[in-house]
Formats: C-alpha cells, sequence, structure tokens
C-alpha cells in the first residue's frame, strides 16, 4: 500500500498532475466525482475525503450522512485526453462510513462482497460486455434526436465523423489500458457497439464506468453528443449491454466441460440459475422506464427467459467456440443495457448464476420458454420487492432505497400523457 | 563520521562482532514498521540495513524489504542473513536487497560484505534504470518511456513491466508473476496476468506490443524477439 502512494504521489509531481478526479458511484451508477490538487492529494490517499453522503442518490439517511471516499490506488491513471502540463488523473473510490467499515449503500464495494463469496468457493468471475451507443447531432431533452449517421450493422461508410469519433474512442481507451475486442456500426442509425476484453468483474466494472464517460467526452468535444440511453429512438434496436460471462477454478475455465456444447456442470447450473432468477434481477439489469422499450419482440432483444445456442431473441446464449480456444468457453448473457449500474447488475448476475450452481439447478431443454421477462419497470420492481436472493445480494438498505426511488419513476411516468395516447385516441374518443 | 546501519530485528552474536569489527554501529529495530524506523534514524541517514530473514517468516521478511525499499529516503543497501533452505526462494526477488549471507554467520564474511557495501554504496548516485530497447524505466521516478514518448501506468502495470524488463527473455508463469509482482489474493486469480499483460500491451502501442511475448501455454517472456522464437 505504502509504494502505491508512493507510485501515485511521484507521477502527480512528475507528469504536471494538476488535478485528481476522484470516482464513484451512486446506487444508480450516475458517476460522481470529487476534485482535489496534489496539495490536498496525500492526504485524500492517506485517509479518504469526508462528504455528506445524503446528497447523493441512495447513499444515507439523513441521520448517517457523513461517508468517507476511499481510493483505491491501483485504479489510478492519467486521463489521456487532457493536454501534457495541465494533466488531470482519475482513481476509483470505494465508499467507507467514518469507523472505516464498509458502508452499505457503495456499490462497488456490494460487487466485491458477491465475488468474496465466489473467491470463498473457489471462483474468479471474468465478464466482458458489449457496450452499445447512439450518436446523435444533438441532445435537447424532449425532443427525438437526430441520428449522427444513417448507417446500419457493420457498414464500412466514407470517413464521417462518427467512424472517426469511434476510432478516436477505441484507441484513447486502449491508451488507459482498456482492452477492446472490436468495435462497429451497429443495427440502427447512429448507433455504435464497443466490445470489451474480459477482465474481472470489478476492474470490467470501474472500465464500464470510464467507457460511458470517455464515449461522452471524446462525442462532446467533437461536438456532437453521446447516449446510452436503451431505447432512444422508435422503430429501431435499442442498446444493449450484452455480457459474456465465465468462472474460472484454479487458473481453469469452469464452464469447460462434457455437457451440450462443451458445457460443464458448473456451466449448466449456473445457466439454470441465471434463467431462474432472471425475472427478479430485471429490475437492477434494466433499471429505467425506458429499459423495458427495448426488451420487445422482433429486435434481437431478449423477451423469454429461455437459453439456446443461436436464437438471438434468447436470454442467455453459448457462444460457438473457435477451434483452439477452448478457454474462451463462455455464456453470454443478453438483458442488461449500458444503462444499468455495473456494479450492480454484475453483482446480481454472478449472485444468480451461483444460486444455481449450489443450489444444483437443473437446466431446461434448450430453446424452452421458461417464463417471461417482466415487461415494465413496475413490473420488475415488484419482483424484486419479493425477492430474497437481491436482499442478500444488495443489503436491506439498497433495495429499499432501489424500491422506493423506482416507484416514485413508475409513477411519475404513469402521470404523463405521451403522444401516443394523443395521436390514437384524441380523434377517436 | 561513522556509519550507521539499521539492524532487524536484534544484533547478537557473530553480527554484533561483525559490526565491532568493522566499526559501524547498528541501531537496533525490533519491528519493521516504518514509524518505528523513522524515529531510530540519524539526521543524516542510515548507511545500510542488516535484516535478519531467517528470524521472520519468509514472505514476512520480504515485504519488510520491500516497504523499506519504498521508503521516501533511501535506507541504503540492504544485507540479508538467511538459512540455507531459504536461498531458493531469493529467486526473482533480487531487486529486494543488495546482498546476503547464509547462516551460520561467520564473523569475517559478514564484516567484509557489509564494509564491501557501505563504500560501493558511498559512489552511486546515479538514478537506477532498467533500459531495454526503446523502453526506459526511471526506478526513481517511476517513469517509463518507450520510444520517448512516456507511458501512463496503473501501479500494477508498473511492477509488472519493471520485473519483465528487469529479467529479460526468461519465461515466467502466470503463477510465478502474479506471487512475484502481485504478492497477494487478487480477485482475477492468475488471469489477471492476462489483463495486465493486454492492458501494458495496449499501452505501449501497436509497434512495441511484441516486446511483450506470449508463451504458449507456459506464460509470457519480455524482450526484443529473435526470428527463432516461435
Amino acid at each position: 500500500m505504502q509504494s502505491q502512494a508512493q507510485y501515485v504521489l511521484r507521477t502527480v509531481e512528475e507528469r504536471g498532475v494538476r488535478f485528481v478526479q476522484l470516482w464513484f458511484t451512486d446506487v444508480l451508477g450516475r458517476h460522481k466525482a470529487f476534485h482535489v490538487t496534489p496539495a490536498e492529494l496525500e492526504d485524500a490517499l492517506d485517509q479518504g475525503m469526508t462528504f455528506d453522503g445524503s446528497a447523493i442518490d441512495g447513499f444515507s439517511r439523513t441521520s448517517e450522512s457523513d461517508v468517507l471516499a476511499r481510493p483505491d490506488l491501483t485504479t489510478f491513471q492519467l486521463l489521456p485526453w487532457y493536454e501534457e502540463g495541465r494533466g488531470i488523473a482519475r482513481v476509483f473510490c470505494d465508499i467507507v462510513n467514518i469507523d472505516g467499515s464498509p458502508f452499505s449503500g457503495c456499490p462497488r464495494q456490494q460487487l466485491r462482497r458477491v465475488l468474496d463469496s465466489a473467491h470463498d468457493q473457489g471462483y474468479a468471475f471474468y465478464v466482458a460486455p458489449e457496450i452499445e451507443y447512439f450518436l446523435f447531432k444533438d441532445l435537447v431533452p424532449g425532443v427525438s434526436p437526430e441520428p449522427l449517421d444513417r448507417g446500419s450493422y457493420f457498414d464500412l461508410l466514407p470517413d464521417d465523423t462518427a467512424s472517426q469519433l469511434r476510432r478516436r474512442t477505441v484507441l484513447t481507451l486502449e491508451e488507459m489500458g482498456i482492452g477492446v475486442e472490436h468495435a462497429q456500426h451497429e443495427d440502427a442509425p447512429g448507433q455504435h457497439e464497443i466490445d470489451l476484453r474480459y477482465t474481472d468483474a470489478l476492474t470490467m466494472a470501474d472500465t464500464v464506468m470510464s467507457v460511458r464517460h470517455v464515449v461522452k467526452e471524446l462525442a462532446r468535444q467533437a461536438g456532437v453528443a453521446a447516449s446510452f440511453m436503451p431505447k432512444p429512438l422508435a422503430g429501431v434496436q435499442g442498446s444493449g449491454m450484452h455480457t459474456h460471462l465465465s468462472l474460472w477454478r484454479d487458473d481453469q475455465n469452469a464452464f469447460i466441460g462434457d455437457g451440450p456444447y462443451g458445457l460443464s456442470d458448473v456451466a449448466t447450473k449456473f445457466i439454470a440459475g441465471l434463467l431462474h432468477h432472471a425475472p427478479e434481477i430485471t429490475a437492477i439489469t434494466n433499471q429505467w422506464v425506458n429499459s423495458y422499450k427495448r426488451l420487445v419482440p422482433g429486435v434481437e432483444a431478449p423477451v423469454d427467459v429461455a437459453w439456446a445456442r443461436h436464437d438471438a431473441a434468447a436470454l442467455v446464449r453459448v457462444p460457438s467456440v473457435k477451434p483452439g480456444r477452448i478457454d474462451s468457453t463462455r455464456i453470454e448473457y443478453r438483458s442488461p443495457d449500458p444503462a444499468a449500474n455495473p456494479y450492480l447488475a454484475f453483482a446480481v448476475v454472478l449472485a444468480a448464476g451461483l444460486r444455481g450452481v449450489n443450489g444444483d439447478y437443473e437446466l431446461p431443454a434448450e430453446g424452452a420458454r421458461v417464463q417471461r421477462l417482466p415487461q415494465s419497470l413496475a413490473e420488475a420492481v415488484s419482483l424484486m420487492a419479493d425477492s430474497d436472493l437481491l436482499l442478500e445480494t444488495l443489503g436491506e438498505h439498497q433495495v429499499e432505497w432501489f424500491l422506493r426511488n423506482k416507484r416514485a419513476e413508475w409513477d411519475a411516468y404513469r402521470e404523463q400523457v405521451t403522444p401516443f395516447e394523443l395521436e390514437r385516441y384524441l380523434p377517436l374518443l | 563520521m561513522t556509519d550507521v546501519v539499521l539492524c532487524i530485528p536484534s544484533c547478537e552474536g557473530p553480527i554484533r562482532k561483525a559490526f565491532d569489527v568493522t566499526g559501524v554501529t547498528p541501531v537496533v529495530s525490533a519491528t519493521g514498521r516504518l514509524n518505528d524506523i523513522a524515529a531510530l534514524e540519524p539526521a543524516d541517514g542510515f548507511a545500510g540495513a542488516v535484516i535478519n530473514a531467517s528470524a521472520f517468516p519468509f514472505t514476512e521478511a520480504m515485504n519488510l524489504c520491500r516497504q523499506l525499499r519504498s521508503r521516501e529516503r533511501s535506507l541504503g543497501p540492504v544485507i540479508l542473513l538467511l538459512d540455507h533452505y531459504q536461498l531458493d526462494d531469493l529467486t526473482f526477488r533480487e531487486d529486494l536487497f543488495d546482498d546476503f549471507v547464509v547462516g551460520p554467520f561467520d564473523v569475517s564474511e559478514l564484516a567484509t560484505r557489509l564494509r564491501h557495501r557501505l563504500r560501493r554504496a558511498g559512489n552511486e548516485s546515479v538514478a537506477p534504470r532498467v533500459e531495454h530497447g526503446q523502453l526506459s524505466m526511471n526506478l526513481e521516478t517511476y517513469q517509463a518511456t518507450i520510444a520517448g514518448r512516456v507511458m501512463d501506468l496503473t501501479y500494477m502495470e508498473y511492477e509488472l513491466l519493471r520485473f519483465l524488463a528487469t529479467n529479460p527473455h526468461r519465461v515466467f508463469t502466470r503463477e510465478t508473476l502474479l506471487s512475484r509482482v502481485w504478492g497477494y489474493e487478487y480477485y482475477g486469480g492468475a488471469r489477471t496476468v492476462d489483463v495486465h499483460v493486454r492492458r501494458l500491451r495496449a499501452k505501449l502501442g501497436e509497434e512495441y506490443a511484441h516486446l511483450i511475448a506470449t508463451v504458449r501455454s507456459v506464460g509470457y517472456k519480455f524482450g526484443e524477439s529473435s526470428e527463432f522464437d516461435v
């Protein structure tokens, strides 16, 4: 620890860093930051930064409002888009109580807890998300946005702003040490996708936060706007975050075995766990009113709870493994969207899968529709309210806050009179 | 002016005699706590340290060396006192100490090494560097450059690159790298090494990513490869 702090302080000095951003997220996965000067940094690294948590969504009841943001020094990184000599660096923080104990509202530590319990069983959890997003000419709240391009799936377009921007984004991510498997134009106009190389789930949750920040920041610099809203345009597909998952044990991929498609017993039970608990964790993986407009039939989004090798509408897919690349054996969980809180999403997905492994759940037949995913935030929230899996994974504090917040969101939505209703009913009724 | 040398955790028997012979003053700290050490430190600093590793569990002794190395103020050369069976464990930890003596301790050997190390240390003032081809690492400022371009590394990336570049052309398994570079439990298990290697390659850039070569079903190797390598 000592030498890590020294490394950070020395790098700040050598590289002329002017500010260090201390990054963390609220319960809904929104990006928060403190900015500290190098002079304050040593204290911040040593003691953490005290702040009033009641100002942050999902953090505190007023009676226990002061909390500490404690930097995780392994995540210290210069942000490559600032000029030399005016450098800005970032470091992710865990939120702890004043007495140093983990704070129950900190998503990063919720994920740590689930990873720890997997670790106690001998498993390391690896994830690799495919992050989709839209580039628009501008974002004005309340106005349907105009896509930056008219391309479609895998289109190679003349070197336009969107392609340049995507390339610049990938290079910036690589400079930050974020491995990009590939990037491509997606199906809808203005829609792009970045596929990340797998890492352990904690690193990846941090990475998803970084990617969302980088994509938005570089779009802003190019005079356009990026959005991870799950379904920004009606009639075309929305943005998902298909997430590839694998468990490793003793440096071996624990999903490799003699079962269907080369899957192990652990893998089939993990899938069975996901299928069984999918409805109740959907409020976390798809947390907005708008998320459920993506989960509709006909646009390659999962609707039914089923697993398959090829069906793009299945919730769990078992991707083919290239010959000689048996270590890439994995499963793909297709419901999450990129507007989820990645810490909580990875935590509940792992917890659901582990329940299957530990409870010896039986894998349903391929293609069999076991049940369906909730069709609205309201339905998802009521499933969440009855879930002991979520209570165990996220703790009472977060579940309670989340339910309250999401019920309020649904109530606000219900009060709206939408263009759909005006168009359809006003002349008719 | 006599040299003052830090002695952990004790200074007795042949060790004390070796100090007497060389005329070096020992200052004993029973613990490796940096605060305790700082309290004992003379105004012009320690000239070196003698650590009796056989008095600790081995990993604890290594962590102690690591900590001492990371101090703001240099301690000078570190001499380890070891049991014979601990010798194997020194492999790849050469960066943590400057010299070692195997027990049972011989007074004149210990005295000679002490004198020799202290003299050499007095003559060295150049910042330690690791250089390999276009890669240059300044171990004092923690800055790494590739073809003159500064690389922005996280701490573990820096430590991994330093370890690899200090031991070029040698193949390391993931487990070896994990235990030597990380030295603690990590969520990722040995695959963590793959993740960091990827990140390092990304930061080295396309032109230099090949400096870290994957050795199929074994692990990794650092260095400009010859055409005979796979």
